[in-house]
This record gives structure tokens, sequence and C-alpha cells, in this order.
């Protein structure tokens, strides 16, 4: 695929994993909007071009690893292993309630495609380091990549993950933090600031790269960058949009667990379909 | 009667089945010397992980571990690797029933001089309210191998406590052991002491006393506290007039709580007391003996125990 061809490609991916997030949080349920759509374009990238995958064998072994550390953003990876066949699209309705495969959470035993049970904060990291370091005993070319909320790096497990990683090199882990400036009850700048983020990343010994997280063009190109680096892990340090895509939600904290009204459902529906009819009409 | 290290079993048998299995890996906090699992490091440097003062990676990297086909056992003194690391044995390791090993070394008040910080009284009813879990509580060096060994095969989460002391060896070494199930240590006809770990020896020498009284005395090793042999233990209280529950740990949710709530789900009616440590801290002491006494986890107290439940009796 030529290039702009692929950015194109991947932004209309990115619009369908937001359609599907409002149709999973529909009108009047609460669903975390704001930090799934904020990295929908990382995670658009990841499934529909990066990573080598298998939605036929989701346990083929040589299939690269995507994790959540951040697992309330679940809904985006949802609508993107529905969109690859993982399961039937049917399922995204019946995220959240009894008996469905979609948890709240990421769950592995329940949804295939999940490769871990995350969610609860600070987790991620050092789960994926694990699977990086026994996949290199192994021999294995497979590459770990796992995506951070900011407001997540209050959790100083994230840092002894961070030490550790680079303690044992590991250079087949890339983590992406989805630095969307907000968490759950307001900006991480007056919760507890976890800036300058660059060079903390730096300091504990890892090859930081900054990019805008909505741009599949600088997303490419850093993990292309990150796959060049030997002798140590990369962090991508990825400036994105909480609530990304759904005007009335954009940088408000309110919706990073919050339910929607008819009228903004149907705004939102109407902004997104706009734009997929820009891109490709029967993408729908 | 013969005295043995049980974590130098422990050290030693992770290297066998380390050289049996390559998919065993190790991961440890800085207590690789305590622990013993530095034997392991000695044998399998590139499948040893030192992972620093920091459990609660030590235990999400295991996840990790396990995820792509590894039998990660982790170490660390069982207040921190059961306490500290909690929320990550709970949600990385035991919702999706990964197969990680927690060792939870110097456990109970077996680390006597240290005190409360360092002293576990409450790691088996951590581990134990965990879906998923298996919980293991040795009684001596010997159980401790064929524990280990048993523990590479066994599916999901297991937890087990390990003794810092030298203590004396009741399990035969041609023992067919499996986890789940209990043993009869001594065998009696009045009274039956269902105990662990340390607690074992206590119960034995309890025995040899109420025996010159007349007294006989079962005396039965529960190591396995989760899955709790149910069927084993409604079977075994059959017979007694009276059983006593001795374990190093709080009241509170281990063995004990794990053998009334069988039996009162099971409707058997059978004459209970406990011998455990009240709902109270550690403390520091000189030695492991005046610590036992301190809490009451004596032989004098099982003998106590074992005369309260006779005059009820009759």
């Amino acid at each position: 695929m030529e290039s702009n061809e692929l950015i194109k490609y991947l932004e209309r991916k990115a619009l369908k994993l937001r359609y599907h997030i409002l149709e999973m949080i529909g009108v009047g349920k609460t669903g975390h909007l704001g930090g799934s759509s904020s990295c929908a374009e990382i995670v658009a990238t990841f499934y529909f071009y990066w990573m080598k995958l298998n939605p036929n064998n989701p346990n083929d072994p040589e299939r690269d690893r995507f994790l959540l550390s951040k697992g309330h953003a679940a809904l985006v990876q949802y609508a993107a292993l529905a969109e690859l066949g993982y399961f039937p699209v049917e399922e995204l309705k019946k995220v959240k309630t009894l008996g469905s495969m979609l948890q709240g959470h990421p769950d592995m035993k329940s949804t295939p495609g999940v490769e871990a049970n995350t969610g609860s904060l600070g987790q991620g990291l050092s789960i994926a380091l694990g699977m990086a370091l026994g996949l290199r005993l192994d021999g294995r070319g497979s590459r770990v990549y796992v995506i951070l909320g900011d407001g997540e790096l209050a959790e100083g497990q994230v840092w002894e993950a961070a030490m550790a990683a680079s303690h044992y090199k590991v250079d087949n882990l890339v983590a992406i933090v989805d630095k969307n400036g907000i968490q759950a009850t307001g900006p991480v700048e007056e919760r507890l600031s976890s800036d300058p983020l660059a060079p903390k990343w730096s300091a504990f010994g890892w090859h930081v790269i900054e990019i805008n997280g909505h741009s599949i063009e600088e997303i490419l190109n850093a993990l292309k960058e990150a796959d060049s680096i030997k002798g140590q892990p990369t962090v991508i340090i990825a400036h994105t949009i909480k609530g990304k895509g759904f005007s009335f939600a954009e940088n408000n904290a309110a919706f990073h667990n919050g339910a929607l009204t008819q009228e903004q459902y149907l705004i939102a529906k109407d902004e997104l379909e706009r734009l997929m009819q820009g891109g490709e009409r029967n993408e729908n | 009667m013969r005295i043995e290290s049980l974590r130098e079993a422990y050290g030693k048998t992770l290297v066998e089945i380390g050289r049996r299995n390559k998919d065993v890996v190790v991961l440890e906090a800085d207590l690789g010397k305590s622990t013993r699992s530095c034997l392991f490091q000695e044998a399998y440097p590139d499948r040893y992980f030192e992972m620093g003062i920091a459990e609660q990676n030590m235990a999400s990297t295991a996840a990790g571990l396990a995820l792509v086909g590894k039998i990660p056992f982790i170490h660390s003194f069982a207040v921190f690797a059961a306490g500290r690391a909690y929320d990550q044995i709970r949600q990385a390791i035991s919702i999706p029933g990964l197969n990680v090993r927690i060792c939870g070394s110097s456990c109970g008040l077996s680390d006597f001089g240290d005190g409360s910080t360092h002293q576990a009284i409450d790691d088996v009813a951590l581990m134990r309210a965990i879906p998923n879990m298996t919980v293991l509580v040795p009684v001596d060096a010997v159980e401790v191998k064929k524990m280990v060994e048993a523990m590479v095969e066994c599916k999901g989460p297991v937890y087990i406590r390990i003794n810092r002391n030298d203590l004396p060896v009741y399990t035969p070494e041609d023992l067919e052991y499996s986890i789940g199930r209990m043993y009869t240590v001594r065998e009696g006809r009045d009274v039956v002491v269902f105990a662990n770990g340390v607690m074992v020896s206590k119960a034995m020498e309890a025995a040899e006393v109420l025996q010159e009284e007349g007294i006989s005395i079962e005396v039965v090793n529960v190591s396995t506290v989760k899955p709790l042999d149910v069927e084993g233990l409604v079977e075994k209280v059959r017979c007694f007039k009276g059983a006593v529950v001795a374990e190093e740990h709080s009241i509170i949710g281990g063995l004990c709580s794990a053998v009334a709530v069988a039996l009162e789900e099971r409707k058997v009616n059978i004459p209970l007391e406990f011998v455990a440590v009240e709902d109270k801290f550690g403390t520091s002491a000189s030695n492991y003996e005046d610590l036992l006494k301190h809490y009451g986890l004596t032989s004098e107290s099982i003998y106590n125990k074992v005369k309260n439940l006779l005059r009820e009796a009759f």
C-alpha cells in the first residue's frame, strides 16, 4: 500500500473504531469514551497494519503481543478485535452485560485476542516485560506493545517495571503513553503531575520518541524507529486529546466514564458518519 | 528425630525441576540467599531474574512470563510475597489462572528476630481468599521436595509458605504425595489434631505426653489448605470425640477457618478447638521457640485443648 493510501486507510479504521465505541456506549449507559477514543489512531495502526497477527489462530506463538495497561479503554480494543473477526461484531452490543465475552476491563479468558488481564492500573508494563523476557529466552522475534495512560503513571509499579526493562536491556518491548492529559476526576497536571515525561523515561534508560498520537504518519514513523533501537526499550509519548472525535467530549473529564444523552449520541453519530462518508462511502 | 532445613530443600528441588523442565524460570526480590533461590541462580543464570526490591513488578512480570509459556517461581518473604504483591497476584495472575508459583519464605513467626513487619500471620488468609489459588503449607523438608515437584505440573497459581527454621522430618521418603490430600502422621483413637507447618511437630509432642496419660491422639498433616480435602476431613472426624486445629497463622482466615466452615457446611457435628495466633501482629524475640510460646503455639496449648475436648465429651 502506498503511504498516503495507507494513512487514509488507517484513519478510516480509527473512525470505525470510534463508531463502534459510540454504539457500545449508546445512550444512558456509562462507558469509557474519553480514554478509548484518545488512542483510536494508535490502536488502529497496531491492529490493522503494524502487528503480526493471526485472527484465525489467536494463540499463534509467532504473533506480536498488544496490551492495554489502561484497561478501561477496552472498548477500543474490542472494536478492533471484532473488526478483525476475532469474534462477531454483534458481540459488541453485549459489552459489560451478564454473561458477555466482553468484560468491563480486558479479560483474556473471556475474549479471544485479549492477551492478559489488565485494568488494575500500573501492571501492564510489568506483564509486557515478562512477555518480552520470555519471548527473548525462546529466541522468538515477536514484539510486545503496551499502551499506558498518563494518569496511570502515578502508579509506582510502572517505574519499577521501567527500571527492570532497561536493566535487562529489553528491546522487544515498546510502551506507548497515551498522554491525553485528563484522568478520572480532572487534569493530570492538577492531580499528580507526571511531567516532564520525556526526561523521566530517558533517565530510566529508555529510548524516548514524542509524537502527535492522532497522526498516523507520526505513529508509523515512531514504530519504525522503535524497531531499530537495540539494547534498550522504547517509549512513545503520544500527545492526544481525551474524547477525540466527539466534539462535546474532547478534553472533558466528564466523559472519562460518562453516559451520553440521546442528543449527544445523535450529534456524535452524525459527526462520525460525515467523516466516514468523506473517507469511504460504503464503509458501513 | 531428624531435623532438616525446609528452605534448603526448596532451593535444591528448584534446581532439580529446572534441570528437568526448561520452562521453569525463577524471579527473586533480593532475598535469594534466604529463600535459597540463589541455588537456581548458580545453576541456571539465564533463567533467573533478580527483580530487585520490587515485589509488585516481580509478580506481574511473572504473569507475563507465564503468558508466553513459562512456569515462573517468584520469591520473597511471605509477608511481602502475599501482602506487598497482593493486587498483582489477584489481578494479573489469579483472575486468568496463570501458572505462577509464589514462594512465601520465612513464613509465620519463623523470622523471629525481625518483628511484626517481617512476620506473616495473615498470608494464608490472603491467598486462600483468591479464587483459583492453591495454598500449600509444608510440614518438613521431605514434603517440600515432593510439593515443589508437584507444583510444576499443577494448573493455575500456587502459593507455598516455607519456614525459615529447621524442623523435624515426619514425611516418609516413599510417600506418594499429591496436592489436595491430607496425610496421617500418627494414628490415634480419641482426638484428632489437624495441623500444618511447624504445628505438626507441636501436635506430635503433645501426643507423646497424652499417650502417657492413656489418651490416644491422631495427628493429621493438612498441608494443602486449599483446595481443602473436605472428603478426607469429614471421613476422618467421624472416628473421633473431638478435633483440634493448629496452625502458625492468625485464627482469622487460615486452616482453622477452612476446617470450621467445611465441617459446618457438611453438617458434621464435632467439638472443635483451635490453636492459632489470636488477632495480633508479631513481635521480635531472641529465638523461635520463645516466640511460638508467646503466642501460645505450643504442645502445651494443644495438650490443654485436647483435655478440654475430652472433658466436654464425657
